[in-house]
C-alpha cells in the first residue's frame, strides 16, 4: 500500500542535515530528531504511516522506530488535539498547586486527563517533571512553558488559544 | 557574598551574545588550552581542581577522563548530559538559556582534553526553547573560529551538536543516555564495560553534566590548585542549587560549597525561609532520588554539628540520619505538605520512568504505588508499612542502573523519619479523605 505520509521538502531538508551530524553508518543516531519532526507535520502525533516513513527514510525495520516512539512520552501514538495542555504532576509542582490545576482544566474544559474536546482543540495530558519546579505549577504547550498558574492565567491561555488560527 | 564562578556576570545584558560574553573574558580558555597546553595538562589541571560530576553522583571529573581509553584506534567522544529530569532540578536549563556560552566553551576545552573531534549535548527534548539557543551560540563559536578545522590556527578540531531526548528521565543514566543517542530505546546498558571504554557507537566516551562541563574553563584559566581553594575538604568550588517547594525565593542559586544549609535556606540572598511564615517540616536535599531528612535532621547532624552543603556533611550519619547533595535540587515542605502524599507522589514518577529492564523495578515501583496509593486514600493496613520497607529493600542494589535504588530510597527514608504520618492515615481514613487535609498532627513523645 501507498503511504500518504511524506515530508515536506523542507522538513526532507532538514533531516537530511541532521543525519549528517553522525558517523558513517550511524543514522539511527537521527530517529529521536526525525520522530519529532515527522510528529509535527502530522497534527502532534505519530501514525504509523509517519513512523513507516521515518523507518524508510532512515532505512530502518518498521519495529525499530515503533519501539523508540513507544518509549519515549513526547510521542504520541493517537491523535490528540491542537492543544496538548501538558501539566506537571510531579512532587515539586504539586508542593504549588498543581493537582488543583488539573482539576480546574478538567471541569473548565469537560474532559479528563489523556481526553480531547469534542471540537479537537485541547488535550490535557499530566507530564513527569519538566525541570520548572521553581516556578510551579506549570504546563508546556507546544514550545512553551506556562509557568507561575494560577486561575486568571490559566483562562486567558485557553481564550488565546481557542482564538487562535494556527 | 560568595564566590561566583557560573553566574559571574549571569546579569550581564544579551550574555547570550558571544561578543558580550567574550568581552567578560569568555573563550579565554579555549586559546589557553589549544595554544599552550597539552591535552594532559587540561586533564591534570581539572585532576587537580577536585572538581566533582554535578549531575548527582558527585564522581571527581577529572579522574573520570583519565578512564578514558587511549590508543584503540577508536575515535573518542565527550557527551554532554543535558537531559535535566531530576525532579527538584532545574540548574542546567538555567545555565543552557542564560549563559549558553559558558556551556560551549567548556565542551571545546573539555573534548581537546579528551581528544574528541566530536562531540554531542544530549538535550531532554521538552526544552525546545532552548534548541535554538544553544544553536545560535554554536554557530557563532564557529563564526568565531573557536569550532571547526584547526580551532585558532591549531592542529585541533571539534564538531559539536545539540541532539534532541524524546522524554525518558531514564536517559539522565548515562549508559541509557548514550542508547539513546544511538536512536534507541534508554535502557542502561550492564556496567562493565563503562563508557570510558565502550561508549558511543562503542567508542571510548566520557559523559559530564554541563554544569560540570561548564565549570571546566575556570579551571582553566585559574588553575585547579585555585580551585580546589574553594569549598571545604573534597567538596571544592561552587554548585548551582535549584530551590523549591515551600519557600519565599524558588530560583537558581550559586553557593560555594560549605555554606551552612541553615543560611541557605533562611538567609535573604537564598530562599528567604518558609513561605507564609509556616514552620519546615522536611526537605529533599538533592533531587527526589536522595533520602527525605526532616528539619531538624537537615539543619543539624545527629551529632549535633550544624550541616553545611558539601557532599560529606549532608551524607553524614550515612542513610540513618544523612541524605546527599546530589543534583542540587533542593526542595522543601514546609509544615502543612503531606509526607504520605509526596512519597506516593514520587513513586508514581518511578513507576512511570522505570525503563521496565529490571524486574524487581519494574514490578517494584508499581507496587510501592499501588500500596502508596490505598494508604493515601483510607484503605491502607499496618502491614502495608512493612510490605513498602520490604519491597523497597528488595528494589535497592538489584538493579542494572540507580533507577531502582532513587525510587527506593524516598519510600524507605520517608518511613524511616516520618512512620507516624503513614500510621495516622491508616489509624484514621476519614482525617485525610481530602487531599488538602489538616496536617498529621506532630507526634508527640509518650
Amino acid at each position: 500500500m501507498e503511504n500518504k505520509f511524506q515530508f515536506t521538502a523542507e522538513a526532507t531538508a532538514l533531516a537530511n542535515k541532521i543525519i549528517k551530524r553522525y558517523p558513517e553508518g550511524k543514522s539511527k543516531s537521527a530517529l529521536l530528531p526525525l520522530l519529532h519532526i515527522a510528529q509535527g507535520e502530522n497534527h502532534g502525533w505519530l501514525s504509523v504511516e509517519a513512523m513507516d516513513y521515518v523507518a524508510d527514510f532512515l532505512k530502518l525495520q518498521p519495529i525499530e522506530v515503533y519501539e523508540v516512539a513507544s518509549f519515549y512520552t513526547m510521542y504520541n501514538l493517537k491523535p490528540v488535539g491542537k492543544y496538548v495542555l501538558e501539566v506537571c504532576r510531579t512532587g515539586p509542582c504539586c508542593l504549588n498547586g498543581a493537582e488543583d490545576v488539573i482539576d480546574y482544566l478538567q471541569n473548565k474544559l469537560g474532559i479528563k486527563v489523556g481526553e480531547t474536546t469534542p471540537d479537537r482543540k485541547f488535550t490535557i495530558k499530566t507530564v513527569e517533571c519538566l525541570a520548572s519546579c521553581g516556578t510551579a505549577p506549570m504546563m508546556q504547550v507546544r514550545m512553551h512553558y506556562h509557568e507561575n498558574l494560577n486561575k486568571e492565567k490559566i483562562d486567558g491561555l485557553l481564550v488565546e488559544f481557542a482564538d487562535s488560527k494556527n | 557574598m560568595s564566590k561566583k564562578i557560573l553566574l559571574e556576570h549571569i546579569n550581564t545584558p544579551n550574555l547570550t551574545n558571544i561578543d558580550v560574553y567574550m568581552g567578560t573574558g569568555g573563550y579565554k580558555s579555549v586559546e589557553k588550552a589549544v595554544k599552550t597546553m597539552t591535552p594532559d595538562e587540561v586533564t591534570e589541571e581539572v585532576k587537580k581542581s577536585g572538581l566533582r560530576g554535578r549531575g548527582g553522583a558527585g564522581f571527581p571529573t577529572g579522574m573520570k577522563w583519565s578512564f578514558l581509553a587511549k590508543g584503540t584506534g577508536k575515535p573518542s567522544y565527550l557527551v554532554c548530559n543535558a537531559d535535566e529530569s531530576e525532579p527538584g532540578t532545574f540548574k542546567d536549563r538555567f545555565l543552557m538559556e542564560f549563559n549558553p556560552h559558558s556551556l560551549i566553551e567548556g565542551m571545546i576545552t573539555s573534548s581537546y582534553a579528551l581528544g574528541a573531534n566530536t562531540s554531542y549535548i544530549y538535550m531532554r527534548g521538552e526544552f525546545t526553547w532552548i534548541f535554538p539557543i544553544l544553536e545560535k551560540a554554536i554557530d557563532e563559536a564557529y563564526a568565531k573560529g573557536f569550532l571547526g578545522k584547526n580551532i585558532l590556527g591549531s592542529d585541533y578540531s571539534l564538531d559539536l551538536y545539540v541532539h534532541p531526548g524524546g522524554g525518558a528521565y531514564i536517559c539522565g543514566e548515562e549508559t541509557a543516555l548514550l542508547e539513546s543517542l544511538e536512536g534507541k530505546r534508554g535502557n542502561p546498558r550492564i556496567k562493565p564495560p563503562f563508557p570510558a571504554v565502550w561508549g558511543l557507537y562503542g567508542c571510548p566516551t566520557v559523559v559530564n553534566n554541563v554544569e560540570t562541563i561548564a565549570d571546566v574553563p575556570w579551571i582553566v584559566n585559574h588553575g585547579g590548585d585555585e580551585y580546589a581553594k574553594i569549598g571545604i575538604g573534597r567538596s571544592t568550588g561552587t554548585k548551582l542549587i535549584s530551590a523549591c517547594g515551600n519557600i519565599n525565593k524558588p530560583g537558581v542559586y550559586e553557593i560555594e560549597l560549605g555554606l551552612p544549609v541553615e543560611e541557605f535556606i533562611f538567609s535573604d540572598e537564598y530562599c528567604g525561609g518558609i513561605a507564609g511564615g509556616k514552620k519546615m517540616k522536611a526537605v529533599v536535599a538533592g533531587g527526589s532520588s536522595v533520602p527525605i531528612l526532616p528539619a531538624e535532621l537537615i539543619l543539624k547532624t545527629a551529632k549535633g554539628e550544624p550541616r553545611l552543603m558539601t557532599y560529606e556533611s549532608l551524607s553524614d550519619g550515612g542513610f540513618a540520619t544523612g541524605t546527599m547533595l546530589g543534583s542540587g535540587g533542593f526542595i522543601v515542605f514546609d509544615e502543612n505538605a503531606c509526607i504520605v502524599r509526596n512519597t506516593w507522589n514520587f513513586t508514581q514518577f518511578y513507576h512511570h520512568e522505570s525503563c521496565g529492564q529490571c524486574s524487581p523495578c519494574r514490578e517494584g515501583t508499581g507496587w510501592m504505588e499501588k500500596v502508596l496509593h490505598r494508604i493515601e486514600n483510607g484503605h491502607g493496613n499496618m502491614r502495608d508499612i512493612d510490605l513498602l520497607v520490604d519491597v523497597a529493600r528488595k528494589i535497592e542494589g538489584n538493579t542494572i542502573c540507580p533507577l531502582g535504588d532513587a525510587a527506593a530510597w524516598p519510600v524507605a527514608s520517608a518511613i524511616r523519619h516520618f512512620r507516624h504520618e503513614f500510621e495516622y492515615h491508616i489509624l484514621h481514613p476519614e482525617k485525610v479523605k481530602d487531599r488538602n487535609h489538616a496536617p498529621v498532627p506532630v507526634l508527640q513523645e509518650v
